[in-house]
């Protein structure tokens, strides 16, 4: 019998790899998992791609702005699913009552996030990566071609999705699964006012400040110009960048009062209504 | 020289809103020692356990292990503590050597997979390990959570109904392994029970609570002795259903 103590670390990559091999584990042995992320992504690009088609025969705009569609609900399903991977780890952990596991383990509030980001990085890129090889296929709209700009739009995404997920995650953690159903509907809420498919310009002047407060706004606008104008917007993905910083350390904060507040609540060990 | 006490709760309170789930509770656990928290539904124990893991913030008093303060400094300690208890379930689609090595890795261990096959072998697990955990029995799942409030060696064990759902040989066999893990590693046990005779046979000490108050204080032997009865079990009912208070009221 071993007497010895493991050391204490105060961020420890092996617990963050711990709490990514857990879910790993639950993915990979289900293959109904693995086709749930394919499977709603790719219904979703294959009905816009062939609207983009039917659009694009009507309409020399639309011919020359070949892709917007297409790229458009991929860029969405990015930050959609970025959300919902994190959001979906943390809710398997209430589901299966392994929450107080964690919290009573030297797991740290830091640690936990990075995995949860990681596990959303992995299943996004389990369901989308196929989404992106079909659009090829089917419409011949290379996502991957935007190149440098696409790794730009896509950090901004992820950082947007992940600060939800943050203040879902809290919300679950003082509220229990009372909370769920918003770490399922919360983002749609960004899907008409960040302008996914059509320009700000379209909304009205009021609802155009609010548009602009939100960070997606501004990688949507670039994705279309890059597209049209074939433009990369560097200003756009700097302010979008500056406001997700703003947005991603509120939504830590608001993460991390809502722990301290389950821990005053009791609300840990329940993990229920 | 006095040695810092392995758990130390000092005037704890803890409010919910207006149900005061402990009210004042003060006791000490000397490092070894083995320490039954006693109680009928609703007395305080899981709360007290919750505040010594760190999971919940008193509303005051304090509450320190092996010297670290809970919860502000747990981080401190968590790796050095493990617990097993009813509330909380093990992920049930993971296998149990997955399980096993997931919290091993989350509690640091040096060389998980030789900490499992030795847990595994210690607490007959070893035909277990490639089973899904959701597929055990009630008595298998058991063993598992205690394999993994193990997995660290843990210098401060809590335990809160142990050996709840084993047949009587098997709950034998893991009281048994209790002892041993317990002399052979100088760990520190608090255990929540409602089987007297584990309790007598563990403990050498037992805290009674009832309505968030300790109501007594004692050794199995000497606590047996002064409300006159034959076993633990009988005064654990005096305490519950009030016959102590109406006897010393009588007089």
């Amino acid at each position: 019998m071993s007497v010895q103590s493991p050391e204490y670390i105060a961020f420890s990559p092996r617990r963050v790899g711990a709490i990514v091999l857990r879910h790993w584990y639950v993915i990979k042995s289900s293959w109904p998992r693995i086709f749930d992320l394919m499977y709603w992504p790719m219904v979703q690009m294959l009905m816009w791609g062939f609207l983009q088609l039917y659009v694009a025969q009507h309409s020399n705009f639309f011919a020359q702005a070949a892709g917007t569609f297409v790229a458009a609900v991929i860029l969405w399903d990015i930050l959609f699913r970025g959300q919902l991977g994190f959001s979906i780890s943390f809710l398997e952990e209430l589901y299966s009552r392994n929450m107080g596991n964690l919290m009573m383990s030297p797991l740290r509030p830091g640690e936990y996030v990075v995995a949860l980001m990681t596990m959303s990085i992995i299943r996004l890129a389990i369901g989308t990566i196929p989404v992106t090889l079909v659009a090829i296929a089917f419409f011949g709209f290379n996502l991957w071609a935007m190149g440098l700009a696409l790794a730009v739009f896509v950090f901004n995404l992820f950082l947007t999705g992940w600060s939800v997920a943050l203040v879902v995650a809290g919300l679950l953690l003082r509220n229990g699964l009372g909370a769920e159903n918003l770490a399922w509907g919360i983002m749609f809420l960004f899907l008409p006012l960040t302008c996914v498919y059509y320009p700000v310009s379209v909304l009205p002047d009021w609802l155009q400040i609010f548009a602009w407060m939100m960070p997606p706004t501004y990688v949507f606008e670039g994705m279309r110009v890059l597209l049209i104008d074939k433009v990369f917007r560097a200003d756009l993905m700097i302010q979008a960048l500056a406001l997700n910083a703003v947005v991603f350390a509120g939504s830590t904060i608001a993460f991390l009062v809502l722990l301290k507040s389950a821990r005053t609540h009791g609300t840990l060990l329940q993990g229920g209504d | 020289m006095t040695s810092i006490p392995a758990i130390a709760v000092d005037r704890l309170v803890k409010v919910y809103k207006t149900v005061t789930a402990i009210d004042g509770i003060s006791f000490s656990l000397e490092p070894g020692s083995c320490t039954a928290l006693l109680g009928g539904n609703g007395a305080g124990k899981t709360t007290t356990i919750a505040s010594i893991m760190g999971l919940l913030q008193p509303t005051s008093g304090r509450v320190s292990v092996l010297g670290a303060e809970m919860p502000r400094h747990r981080h401190r300690v968590l790796h050095r503590m493990n617990f097993e208890s009813p509330y909380v379930d093990i992920p049930m689609r993971l296998t149990v050597r997955q399980n096993l090595k997931v919290f091993g890795m989350l509690y640091g261990v040096a060389d998980v997979n030789a900490r499992t096959q030795a847990l595994a072998e210690e607490l007959d697990l070893v035909d277990l390990l490639d089973r899904p955990t959701g597929k055990l029995s009630s008595g298998q799942k058991t063993r598992v959570a205690l394999a993994k409030s193990l997995i660290n060696s843990p210098e401060v064990l809590l335990l809160d109904e142990p050996t709840a759902s084993l047949d009587p040989d098997t709950a034998d066999w893991v009281r048994s392994w209790l002892e041993r893990y317990r002399a052979t590693r100088n760990a520190t046990v608090l255990l929540a029970s409602h089987n007297m005779s584990e309790v007598e046979r563990l403990c050498e000490r037992v805290i009674m609570l009832k309505q968030g108050k300790i109501v007594d204080d004692d050794t199995p032997a000497n606590l047996i002795s002064r409300y006159g009865r034959t076993n633990l079990e009988e005064v654990f009912l005096d305490i519950a259903r009030g016959r102590n208070e109406a006897s010393e009221a009588a007089q």
